[in-house]
């Protein structure tokens, strides 16, 4: 049979990770839930195991983007099939699991599908601000030119991957701007993916890591950050390559 | 204005910096996030050692008489940028590796509790359970 999981990072998130723990218990029962308590301050993890989940927790704080491959080295180590990210903050509807999970299944062919909050008929669950807006679909339009490929919600932490995706991500994720650089470490990698209309609700507790005053300086690093992707001699490790952190000095 | 020897010689040390850095970051060697501060620092010293008119204004607004000084100065000032920014990135480095000691110690005596009880489970029990505990404390 089939195993599931659903990795969910959060820092400090204490108000809202019991309800989206609760929530996937009951609107994705197929899935087993990890919790990446990344180095929060507050009673995040208490929380999370009370409410039924697995938790895994940092020392102190990574980013979001070592919590993710936290969860996906955790589902390679367990040999899950499938593995899915949700936001602790609650913004994803554990109830739009079950479609990914179906467009998955249905296409054998993909590695990964992705939420897309534009794709919605009715756009109306989730409003950001105008300037996030348009950061996002700048990003959307370099990337869609990059990989050949239209992408509309570069920025969606709501994707699903299957056995090769999870086995890339654990061994190779991005530190710094993981949500659009795993887009081109998915196409670098030569894996498919897919966007699939979901609705996103809006934050139920907490605050965004990114706030509006820092999102241009925040769009300038990815901007340049994926110019830099692009020329890498080595985008991702291939097993038997040498490692990511190799014993190597000197210039 | 003729391309003077200081000037050739600024421009290449300059663009050299530039390219190995933009190298060190292709090679995954370098992380971007440590790369921004070097690619601007070498961006803006190569302009203004290709551009001589810029650094010559600013030699005379900031009162250097001989303009390649004020390449020197510029370049020092980025010096003492990064060095900070490197005391900045030491001090987190640091608390985080504290940190991770401390955890360590502390997974190390739980894992020492753990075992020592399993030693007493396992001299209380029968022969029969002494396999299981070998093949777990052996992993």
């Amino acid at each position: 049979m089939s195993r599931y999981l659903a990795i969910v990072p959060a820092y400090n998130e204490s108000a809202s990770v019991a309800t989206v723990v609760s929530e996937l218990h009951a609107y994705a029962p197929d899935f087993d839930v990890l919790v990446i308590d990344d180095g929060s301050t507050d009673d995040t993890s208490d929380r999370a195991r009370s409410a039924g989940a697995a938790v895994l927790r940092h020392p102190y704080n990574l980013g979001i983007g070592g919590a993710v491959q936290s969860g996906y080295m955790y589902a390679a180590e367990r040999g899950y099939d499938i593995a899915v990210q949700v936001d602790g903050d609650g913004q994803h509807d554990p109830r739009c699991l079950g479609e990914l999970l179906a467009h998955l299944r249905a296409h054998p062919e993909l590695d990964m599908v992705t939420g897309s909050r534009f794709l919605a008929a009715d756009g109306d669950g989730f409003r950001s601000s105008a300037p996030r807006r348009l950061g996002i679909r700048i990003f959307a339009g370099v990337l869609s030119r990059i990989v050949g490929q239209r992408v509309t919600d570069p920025t969606s932490g709501l994707r699903m991957s299957g056995p090769r995706g999870i086995d890339l991500f654990a061994r190779d994720y991005p530190h710094d701007y993981p949500e659009v650089e795993a887009v081109l470490l998915m196409h670098a990698h030569q894996l498919t993916s897919v966007e699939v209309p979901v609705r996103m609700r809006e934050r139920t507790g907490g605050v965004s890591s990114i706030n509006s005053t820092r999102s241009v300086y925040y769009m300038i690093k990815v901007l340049l950050a994926v110019f830099v992707g692009l020329f890498r001699a080595r985008p991702t490790v291939r097993a038997g390559e040498p490692a990511p952190v190799a014993a190597e000095h000197g210039i | 204005m003729d391309v003077s020897r200081l000037q050739l010689l600024a421009i290449i040390v300059t663009a050299g910096l530039f390219v190995i850095v933009f190298e060190l970051v292709r090679q995954r060697r370098l992380m971007e996030r440590y790369a921004l501060l070097w690619l601007f620092a070498s961006a803006v010293l190569l302009a203004l050692s290709v551009w001589r008119g810029a650094l010559e204004e600013l030699a005379t607004a900031v009162g250097i008489f001989y303009a390649p000084s004020a390449l020197f100065a510029v370049a020092f000032g980025f010096v003492l940028v990064l060095l900070l920014h490197f005391s900045l990135v030491i001090s987190r480095l640091a608390e985080q590796t504290k940190i991770l000691a401390q955890r360590v110690g502390l997974l190390q005596h739980e894992v020492d509790v753990l075992r020592s009880r399993l030693g007493e489970a396992e001299a209380g029990a029968g022969p029969s359970e002494r396999s299981e505990s070998e093949l777990t404390s052996s992993r």
